[in-house]
């Protein structure tokens, strides 16, 4: 997994409540053999018509917006069914980061797992931010995980809470595979004396 | 002096490679088997990660689920078109990542958990995984062997570990000998018909007891495929002689040298006198009678003797579920099990695959007619098995019964390929799983063992093979 790095980003604003993962994926596209290559699909059903023409509207489709790495929306983001496709399709378009006032269970524990971090803030200043956001591309802002810090294009900054034990995973860019190859020492231990004891395996 | 161990406590303490403070290990896997299915993802993941395959050695793929069993199928457009890319991955991952493979072009091609023995790979006191639950299966060698899903089938590719904490002993003893026409398949259905589908849960089964040391290998395969069904992290049986000489000059068993030292060692593999047992089954062998279920879990398994179950037989949560399985399989209470018309039979996948269970169907099916419209199949399990039985013969015997003769994958076990059931289409199958749509949308399954299956495919009905004998 990518480490966490100081994010400075364009923020898309959604201000929507509820957006679920059958409008960040829809089902159609759970059938791929790929974790990757999802982010064209990403919101497919606002951001294409029926003709799979993009729709100039929707906030992704707009210029000043299509390199977002940022998204600020409204409650509940993410609910709906448990597909890890949702935060694989997010993931590859390029969003690191999203803000809200309130996320689903499930979603918020697999964007950890996917390099993602969700930001939960009180309503007052998510509608701060998405004031920020609107401003379009000239307006980057930013995001300090290890400070736990977000700011705006003007300066203004809020603090947000995270697990300590998941901030250090996405500091390191450790998910369960990277911590046990932290363990790699203790691997190749034993496998040097596997070999000796076993060495027909 | 240590104190006393089961075979399973000296496999998992022979390859925990750490251990955390709350018990938390990492289990060395020592063969890792991979089919198309539940494998995409995980390379994929290894690929955005940029990791490798930490073992590519130790790592064997082989597509089975998808593939198609009727000639013609190497050309690839005979596929649907998920099916194709599906195997399409597969064959791409294992180039890239460098990993054993066996195409369907292969001859050894065949379902993963009969390749894995056949080949040699699945020895004697070894860690095996597989994105399959059926993994199961290889504990017949004595080897810890279990089903995984697709992030720790990433896992093991990336670090060949896996993150476990260990498991209750539990052991299921079978006394005795059986009796004529009683196999491994109908001790494991009646094994499971006593613990429930999920007796087994958290522990890892231990079976043994004369009955079981009696068996062949391709019978033990048999009944630790089943362990899952009992809800069983793994089952094992203790390897013996009937084991070394199955395993003995195998494509890649050790030989020479290598093979004495690894014999020295698989003979310390057994439950030490006094080892503790968590929980306990016994049965008498004797007892066994031809099984077969009635409903849509592995549970619902009785002796052919029986007739379908009333819902108010059972207990609690049991008595909707048998009324709904009754339903389901369109099924009358108090309907004698040999009244059971059935058309169509399978007879095939890891459970009984192989070539002792192809012999023992045909035994029952050699100078016999499949009843008219009745639609037969067998499906070896693999190319090599194919290829045996057409040397012994016996895939005449089979044709001139009125058998499709196919070629090996996992075909109507799971139906996903196009060897499906029509909705209300009732089968005799020798497969491992009754569940509703397993073989198809609304499809009927009845499990039993091939000789069973052949018996029913002659009469049309559920048979009691020793009334044909
Ligand atoms: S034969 Fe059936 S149970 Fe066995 S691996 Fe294939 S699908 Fe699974």
């Amino acid at each position: 997994m990518d480490k966490f790095e100081k994010l400075s980003g364009i923020a898309a604003p959604m201000p929507l409540i509820n957006i679920d993962t059958d409008m960040i994926i829809p089902k159609q596209f759970l059938k791929t053999i790929k974790r990757s290559g999802l982010g064209v699909n990403l919101f497919d059903e606002m951001r294409y018509d029926s003709e799979g023409k993009e729709i100039p509207d929707f906030v992704l489709n707009k210029p000043a917006y299509r390199e977002a790495e940022i998204i600020v929306a409204g409650d509940n983001f993410g609910c709906g069914s448990s597909r890890e496709h949702a935060p694989w399709a997010i993931k590859d378009f390029g969003i690191k980061c999203v803000i809200a006032p309130s996320f689903a269970d499930i979603f918020f524990n697999n964007c950890f797992k996917n390099g993602i971090l969700p930001i939960v803030l009180p309503q007052e200043q998510v509608d701060v931010l998405m004031k920020d956001a609107e401003k379009g591309a000239n307006a980057r802002m930013e995001v300090d995980l290890e400070a736990q810090t977000v700011t705006t294009s003007d300066g203004e900054s809020f603090s947000f809470e995270v697990d300590p034990f998941r901030k250090h995973c996405l500091l390191e860019g450790l998910d369960d595979i990277g911590l046990t190859l932290e363990k790699g020492a203790s691997i190749d231990a034993f496998e040097s004396k596997a070999t000796q004891e076993r060495p027909w395996v | 002096m240590t104190a006393p161990k089961t075979l399973y406590d000296k496999i998992w303490d022979a390859h925990v490679a750490h251990e955390a403070e709350d018990g938390t290990c990492l289990l060395y896997i020592d063969r890792h088997l991979v089919h198309e299915v539940t494998s995409p993802q995980a390379f994929e993941g290894l690929r955005m990660a940029g990791r490798k395959v930490r073992a590519p050695e130790k790592t064997i793929a082989v597509p089975d689920h998808n593939v198609p069993t009727t000639e013609g199928r190497e050309d690839p457009s005979n596929m649907p078109e998920d099916s194709r890319i599906q195997v399409a991955a597969l064959d791409t991952n294992a180039k890239e990542f460098g990993i054993h493979y066996y195409p369907v072009t292969d001859v050894r091609q065949g379902i993963v958990h009969i390749v894995g023995p056949e080949q040699g790979w699945t020895l004697p006191g070894m860690t095996v995984v597989c994105g399959d639950s059926h993994t199961a299966t290889h504990g017949a060698f004595g080897a810890l062997a279990h089903g995984i899903g697709t992030s720790e089938v990433e896992h093991v590719l990336a670090t060949q570990t896996l993150i476990q904490k260990k498991s209750k002993n539990m052991k299921v003893e079978i006394t005795g000998k059986l009796l004529p026409g009683v196999t491994a398949k109908d001790i494991v259905l009646r094994i499971i018909a006593e613990t429930g589908t999920a007796g087994g849960t958290g522990y890892v089964i231990e079976y043994c007891g004369e009955a079981i040391r009696d068996l062949s290998m391709e019978g033990r395969m048999t009944i630790c495929n089943m362990a899952i069904e009992g809800g069983a992290r793994a089952g094992l049986i203790a390897p013996d002689q009937t084991t070394f000489d199955y395993v003995q000059g195998r494509p890649h068993a050790p030989k020479g040298a290598q093979w004495d030292a690894a014999l020295n060692w698989w003979k310390t593999l057994f439950t030490d006198e006094g080892a503790h047992f968590d929980k306990v089954l016994v049965i008498e062998g004797e007892s066994i009678e031809p099984t077969v279920t009635w409903g849509t879990s592995p549970e619902d398994a009785l002796p052919i003797s029986a007739v379908v179950p009333s819902p108010a037989d059972f207990k609690g949560g049991k008595v909707d579920a048998a009324a709904r399985s009754i339903e389901y399989m369109g099924l009358t209470s108090g309907t004698p099990l040999t009244d059971i018309e059935i058309d169509t039979v399978f007879i095939g996948s890891c459970t009984n695959g192989r070539i002792e269970d192809l012999r023992a169907a045909a035994e029952i099916l050699k100078g016999r007619k499949v009843k008219d419209g009745i639609r037969a199949m067998i499906v070896p399990g693999s190319g090599l098995v194919r290829a045996q039985a057409e040397e012994e013969g016996l895939a005449d015997i089979f044709q001139e019964a009125g058998f499709e003769w196919r070629l090996a994958g996992c075909s109507m076990c799971l139906a996903m390929n196009p060897d499906q059931l029509k909705p209300g289409e009732r089968c005799a199958a020798t497969s491992n799983r009754n569940f509703e749509g397993r073989q198809g949308r609304g499809g009927r399954t009845h499990l039993m063992s091939p000789a069973m299956a052949a018996a029913a495919a002659i009469t049309g009905k559920i048979t009691d093979v020793r009334t044909l004998a």
